[in-house]
């Protein structure tokens, strides 16, 4: 699947829900499902700065496709990595770079999306998109 | 029911933000020690300072600048009743409690010298830390810590052995922002003067709790921010002992600063000018001036005694909550509560609550020292004032089950 066909299951997934609660609950699930990091990656280097919990992100090229694993200490952070993940992780690198992250607000998680706000997704998002680059660049 | 002299519906009234819904719920601010609210007894007198005679100070020749100024300088007049100072130029305006730390850590570069020692408590906010570091970078002193016990008190037989000729400076909190322990700086205080060490006390948490008296307490400097009791934010207040005001040096040149100004020299100002260089923040002193007189005529005892039933209470309900651990359990305290439950993350659970309405900060509250003592990274901290009420603990302890459902 492309990354907009993921993104548009997850919306799809989402619009069953009525209130934040169940969004919320959806979300603490899909952390436990987060595809978790090497802990000989859970390193300082790999932090992710700007969030109030830590957050540790791996990226790995396999066959020309760029697979993410990753942790957070908060569960509600892994929540969030793990719906990014599951859009980007197995992708190219150049699909990664060019892919629209307006989903997000789709899924009722705009809050989430300010760039001041403690949890990083945006920082996040960054994270995920300069490992493509890099690896974009290596390709060439 | 909490028994209290005050009638908390009619204080309610006062602070127009405490009608605002949040996420669909109405507001539950509990994040008071972060910064408090502002009633509109303040909020009236900041937009008639700006419609009716803003202008700059102690300069002018017009009517406008002489109102600025008087209101001004009556400010600080009534910072100086609040706090007991002696004199009124004992009080500079500065932009709040980070500032005033600063101004006095800067000064005491000329006077230490390699291998004087100045002690911090373990229980600082960072903006009591980070100054004395840079001091003892520039000067060679170093900084020595006093420690606590798990309940989040100070040792005090360390302090005493901590003490010496050597020791030049003593700063420490009068109240923990991150634990709520009301620290004993009276023994602090009187134990320093006794090796000759001079003592500044961090009074941003106490502030809104207690009137500290600076004559009684005989303290070197004692610092506040107006934003965490009812004035705006960006201002606030230093009193210091004329005599070390009078050692320290300037913090920043300027405007306002100068007795006269030459290239070949320049002489400053008498206090408290000398340490108020540039345009200040006049309307936010002014409005300082008024949230004192707002919080005098609900009466600091009536506010301590109100707060305090209510801390007795939320605890209590907060501790029925399996798992729950605060931290902060100290003898003496104030309306904070730090806390945790197992290993949930309280970024998680400052998530929930927000979502139900109910502010809370998480982190670790500008003080890691603590949270490494603790081995934690950081609590939820729930902060309570006068205007909350018995209704709004019951909702954060209702938040906090449900957060804890969720999450575990
Ligand atoms: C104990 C303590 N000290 C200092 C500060 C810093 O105050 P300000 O940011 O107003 O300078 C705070 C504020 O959080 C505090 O709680």
């Amino acid at each position: 699947m492309t990354i907009k066909e993921i993104q548009d299951e997850i919306v799809d997934e989402f619009s069953m829900f009525e209130d934040w609660m169940q969004r919320y609950e959806y979300m603490i699930e899909l952390g436990k499902s987060l595809p978790l990091i090497d802990e000989k990656y859970k390193t300082e280097d790999n932090i992710i700065k700007g969030c109030q919990s830590k957050v540790w992100v791996h990226a790995e090229l396999e066959n020309d496709k760029l697979v993410f694993t990753a942790d957070s200490d908060a569960i509600i952070t892994k929540g969030i990595i793990a719906i990014l993940i599951r859009a980007f992780s197995n992708q190219r690198p150049q699909e990664i770079i060019n892919a629209d992250t307006a989903f997000i607000d789709e899924i009722g998680l705009k809050e989430h999306l300010s760039p001041t706000r403690a949890n990083g997704l945006v920082s996040m998002i960054k994270q995920l998109k300069l490992y493509a680059v890099a690896y974009q660049t290596q390709l060439n | 029911m909490i028994e209290t002299v005050l009638d908390i519906q009619t204080i309610r009234k006062d602070f127009p933000i405490l009608n605002r819904e949040v996420n669909g719920k109405p507001l539950v601010y509990l994040d008071n020690a972060a910064t408090s609210q502002t009633p509109q007894q303040v909020i009236d007198v900041i937009v008639d300072y700006y419609q009716n005679y803003n202008a700059n100070i102690h300069r002018g020749v017009h009517a406008l600048s002489q109102e600025a100024t008087d209101k001004y300088e009556q400010a600080r007049q009534k910072i100086q009743k609040h706090f007991n100072a002696g004199k009124g130029y004992e009080i500079i305006f500065t932009s709040g409690t980070t500032h005033g730390i600063n101004l006095v850590a800067n000064g005491f570069s000329s006077l230490l010298k390699k291998g004087d020692e100045i002690l911090v408590s373990a229980m600082e906010h960072h903006s009591n830390i980070v100054p004395w570091q840079m001091l003892c970078e520039r000067t060679g002193a170093v900084l020595k810590v006093i420690p606590m016990n798990e309940e989040g008190e100070l040792l005090m037989d360390e302090y005493s052995k901590l003490l010496s000729e050597r020791t030049k400076l003593v700063f420490c909190n009068h109240i923990s922002n991150a634990l709520g322990t009301i620290n004993p700086i009276e023994e602090i205080i009187e134990k320093a003067h006794a090796v000759n060490a001079a003592v500044l006390i961090d009074g941003a948490q106490a502030a809104p709790h207690v009137k500290a008296d600076m004559q009684a307490l005989d303290v070197d400097f004692y610092t506040v921010s107006a934003h965490k009791m009812c004035g705006p934010t960006g201002v606030g207040a230093l009193y210091g002992k004329e005599e070390w005001l009078n050692k320290l040096p300037p913090y920043q040149g300027g405007g306002e600063m100068i007795a006269e100004v030459t290239f070949e020299k320049t002489t400053y100002a008498d206090l408290p000018h000398k340490f108020e260089a540039g345009t200040p923040n006049i309307c936010g002193g002014i409005a300082f001036g008024a949230a004192l007189d707002y919080m005098n005529a609900i009466g600091f005892d009536a506010i301590a005694a109100y707060e305090h039933e209510l801390l007795e209470y939320a605890t209590e309900q907060l501790l029925s909550i399996e798992g729950l651990r605060i931290y902060g359990t100290a003898k003496h305290k104030t309306s904070v509560i730090s806390f945790n439950i197992g290993g949930i993350h309280p970024y998680d659970i400052g998530t929930i609550l927000d979502k139900l309405g109910i502010a809370v900060r998480t982190g670790h509250h500008c003080a890691q020292p603590i949270m490494d003592f603790y081995k934690i990274p950081g609590t939820v901290r729930a902060s309570f004032s006068f205007y909350n009420t018995k209704e709004e603990a019951d909702a954060l302890v209702s938040g906090v089950e449900r957060a804890r459902n969720m999450l575990l």
